[in-house]
C-alpha cells in the first residue's frame, strides 16, 4: 500500500487566496479586510491573541460564517469540502462511533447521491489509517481515545477528505507538550509527503515559529505583521499586540517566545 | 503466485490491519442475514398460528402454486386458501410494513434530533392523527375519497397538520433540533387536549370505537391497507435509506458537518419530512403502536453498531419482525378475542426499554 500519492496533482499558483475578507457579528467587525495567499506546499501560521479573529477567518474560508470579500482556490473557484479540510479546535467525538467510521466521515463530499461508500472510499480510509499508524485503533470508539490519539484521528479524517489545503484551528491547544509536538510533526510530515498546503491558527508562538514557513500576526481582525518567522516574532511587536512583555530568544537555532519576567507580567498594563 | 516476491510477514500484517479496518466499519453481512432469517421464521410462525390450523406444507405448496412454471398444486382447501391469502398474509405483511416503517422513522428521528429518546411520534404525529380520527369517527366527517376510508384519511391529515405546525413554530425559532422538539411537544399537548375534549363529547359506543383505534391494531380488509401504505414505504423508505449516512455526519454537529460537505439543514428537513410522512401513513392504517419506533433502533444499536449506516436498514428488518411477532400474540393469546397490538408492544417494549436504559445508560451524544 502506498503511503504517498493520496492527492492528485494540481496546478501551481497559490493553493488558496483570500481577498478583503470581512466578517461582522451584528455590527461588530471581527475580521476587517484580510488578504492572504497560501502557496502550494506552504505552511502559513496565523498568530494573534484570543479574539483576534483567527478562528473566524478559518471558519469563513470553509464557509461556516457569512463574509464579504473573496476566498478562492488556485483556479479561481470557491473552495468546497473536497478542496479545503478543517481540523477544528474542539472536535465532536460521538459516542459509539469507531475510528474507521469517524475517518469515513471525511469521504462525505466524495460520495455519490445514493450515499453509499465504495470500496475505494474504504480503501482510502484504510490507507490513511495505515499512513498515520492508526490501523490498530480502527475499531476503537473515538470517545475512548486520549487527547493525542483523538487529535490524530481528526487529522486522519481531514486527510481522508483528500483536500490539497488543510486548515488547522489551534490543533494542539488541548494537548500536553509531547503530543503537541507529535501532532504538528505529523502535519509537517504530511505536508512534505502528500504535498499539502497548511493554514494554521496557532496559539503556541514558539511552535508557530518552528513549523511555519511564514507567519501572519492578526490583532483586532487586522493583519499587523507578516513575513518569515524571524521577522514576525519580534519581541516589541508581540509585546504590544499581546499586551504583556514578551522576549524572543534563539535556543538551538529556533526562536522561543517567553514572558519577559513574572514580576513585570503581573504589573497592570 | 503473483505476490510471491513480497515478504509474507508484511502481507500478513497488512491483512490483519485491513480486516480490523473492515470490521471497524461496522458493516455486518451476518447481521443482515440473521435479520432476514428471523423475519422469515416469524412470517412462517404467523402463517401457521391461529384457530384454523394451516399445515406448513400446504402453505408452501400454496405459495409455490402462484409461481409460474413450477407446476406445484396447492393442497389447501378453498376455505384454507382464503384464510391464508385474505386474512393471515395481508395482516402479516401489514404488520411487517408498519413495524419496519415505525422503526426506520424512529431511528431517523433519533439521528436527526441526536436524542436517544426520540420516537416517531415526537413531533405530534400521534396526537394529530388521534384528533383527526376522533373527528372522523365521532362526528361523522366524510373525508373518504376514492380508495381512502374516512378514518385513515382523517388520521393522516391530522398527523400532517401537527407535524407542519411543529415545524412552522420551530422555523420561527431558527429550525435547530431543540426548537423543533419543543414545537413538537407544544403541538402534541395541544392536539392531545383537543382529542380528549372531543372524546368526552362522544357517546359511549363511539368513544369505545375511537379508543380501540387509538390503542393500535392491525385489522385488515384484504390487501387494501397494504396498497395504501406501500407508496409511502417505497418513497419515504428509500429517502431515509439514502440519507442514513447523513445521520452519521450530523452526529459531529452542524459546523463540522458543513465543513465535511453536508448541508445539515437540508438533510435534517428531508429526513424529518420523510420520517413524518411514513409515520403518518403507518398510523393512519394501524392506529398508535407504541415502543416499536423507540425500542427497535436501540436493540440494533446495542447489538450491532452505533452507525446509522447499519441502524437504519437493520431497524427496518428488526421492526418488521418484532411487530409481526407481537401481533401473533395479539391474535392468539385470548381465544376468540383480540388484544390491541399497541398494548402488547408496550407491555413487551416498556420492560425491555427499562432494561436497555439500566444496562447502558446511553446518554445524549
Amino acid at each position: 500500500m502506498s503511503t504517498t500519492g493520496l492527492l492528485e496533482a494540481r496546478p501551481s499558483g497559490p493553493a488558496l487566496s483570500c481577498e478583503g475578507v470581512r466578517v461582522s457579528f451584528r455590527d461588530i467587525e471581527v475580521v476587517c479586510g484580510v488578504n492572504l495567499d497560501l502557496g502550494p506546499g506552504e505552511w502559513l501560521g496565523i498568530i494573534g491573541p484570543n479574539g483576534a479573529g483567527k478562528s473566524t477567518l478559518l471558519r469563513s474560508i470553509v464557509g461556516l460564517t457569512n463574509f464579504l470579500g473573496t476566498v478562492a482556490l488556485g483556479d479561481g473557484s470557491a473552495p468546497g469540502a473536497a478542496d479545503v479540510a478543517l481540523v477544528p479546535q474542539f472536535p465532536v467525538l460521538p459516542k459509539g462511533m469507531t475510528v474507521a467510521e469517524y475517518v469515513l466521515l471525511g469521504r462525505t463530499a466524495h460520495l455519490g447521491w445514493l450515499a453509499r461508500e465504495s470500496q475505494s472510499d474504504r480503501q482510502i480510509v484504510s490507507s490513511v489509517l495505515h499512513r498515520l499508524e492508526l490501523s490498530a485503533f480502527a475499531d476503537r470508539f473515538v470517545s475512548t481515545l486520549s487527547g493525542g490519539e483523538a487529535q490524530q484521528v481528526v487529522v486522519a479524517r481531514a486527510l481522508a477528505q483528500q483536500c490539497p489545503v488543510l486548515l488547522l484551528d489551534e490543533p494542539t491547544s488541548a494537548l500536553d507538550v509531547g503530543h503537541q509536538v507529535s501532532v504538528l510533526e505529523l502535519v509537517d510530515d504530511l505536508r512534505h509527503t502528500e504535498g499539502l498546503s497548511v493554514l494554521a491558527a496557532m496559539h503556541d508562538l514558539s511552535a508557530a515559529g518552528r513549523f511555519a514557513d511564514r507567519l501572519i500576526l492578526i490583532d483586532h481582525g487586522r493583519i499587523v505583521a507578516q513575513g518569515a518567522p524571524a521577522e514576525v516574532l519580534n519581541a516589541d511587536l508581540l509585546s504590544a499586540v499581546y499586551g504583556t512583555p514578551l522576549t524572543v530568544q534563539p535556543i538551538d537555532g529556533e526562536l522561543v517566545v517567553l514572558p519577559a519576567s513574572r514580576r513585570q507580567e503581573k504589573e497592570p498594563s | 503466485m503473483a505476490n510471491a516476491s513480497l515478504p509474507t510477514t508484511a502481507l500478513k500484517e497488512g491483512d490483519t490491519a485491513n480486516s480490523a479496518v473492515q470490521r471497524a466499519f461496522g458493516v455486518s453481512g451476518t447481521a443482515s442475514f440473521i435479520g432476514i432469517a428471523v423475519l422469515a421464521a416469524v412470517a412462517l410462525l404467523s402463517a401457521i398460528s391461529g384457530e384454523a390450523g394451516l399445515p406448513v406444507s400446504g402453505i408452501f405448496a400454496s405459495l409455490l402454486d402462484w409461481a409460474p412454471l413450477l407446476g406445484v398444486e396447492s393442497s389447501l382447501s378453498d376455505q384454507q386458501e382464503s384464510i391464508l391469502f385474505q386474512i393471515r398474509l395481508p395482516r402479516l405483511v401489514l404488520g411487517m410494513l408498519v413495524g419496519g416503517s415505525l422503526a426506520v422513522a424512529g431511528a431517523s428521528y433519533q439521528g436527526v434530533f441526536r436524542n436517544p429518546l426520540a420516537d416517531p411520534y415526537l413531533l405530534g404525529v400521534s396526537a394529530g392523527a388521534g384528533f383527526g380520527a376522533v373527528l372522523a369517527l365521532g362526528f361523522g366527517l366524510d373525508l373518504g375519497w376514492g380508495p381512502f376510508d374516512t378514518v385513515p384519511a382523517a388520521a393522516f391529515l391530522g398527523a400532517l397538520v401537527a407535524v407542519l405546525a411543529s415545524m412552522a413554530i420551530a422555523r420561527g425559532g431558527g429550525a435547530s433540533p431543540a426548537t423543533l422538539l419543543l414545537g413538537g411537544v407544544a403541538m402534541a399537548a395541544l392536539f392531545s387536549a383537543a382529542q380528549t375534549y372531543a372524546i368526552q363529547q362522544l357517546d359511549e359506543n363511539r368513544a369505545r370505537e375511537v379508543l380501540s383505534w387509538l390503542f393500535g391494531q392491525l385489522n385488515t380488509t384484504g390487501w387494501k391497507e397494504i396498497w395504501l401504505l406501500l407508496p409511502y414505504v417505497a418513497v419515504c423508505g428509500t429517502l431515509l435509506f439514502i440519507h442514513r449516512r447523513h445521520l452519521d455526519v450530523l452526529r459531529v454537529g452542524d459546523d463540522e458537518a458543513r465543513s465535511l460537505g453536508l448541508d445539515p439543514v437540508r438533510s435534517r428537513l428531508t429526513v424529518i419530512v420523510a420520517a413524518s410522512l411514513l409515520t403518518a401513513a403507518a398510523v393512519s392504517v394501524s392506529g398508535l403502536i407504541a415502543f416499536v419506533g423507540l425500542v427497535v433502533p436501540h436493540i440494533v444499536r446495542l447489538l450491532i453498531s452505533h452507525s446509522y449506516r447499519v441502524i437504519v436498514p437493520l431497524s427496518a428488518l428488526a421492526g418488521a419482525a418484532f411487530l409481526a411477532f407481537v401481533d401473533i400474540g395479539a391474535r392468539t393469546l385470548l381465544p376468540g378475542k383480540e388484544l390491541p397490538v399497541g398494548i402488547l408492544t408496550a407491555f413487551v417494549g416498556a420492560p425491555f426499554f427499562a432494561l436497555v436504559l439500566w444496562r447502558d445508560r446511553w446518554s445524549t451524544s
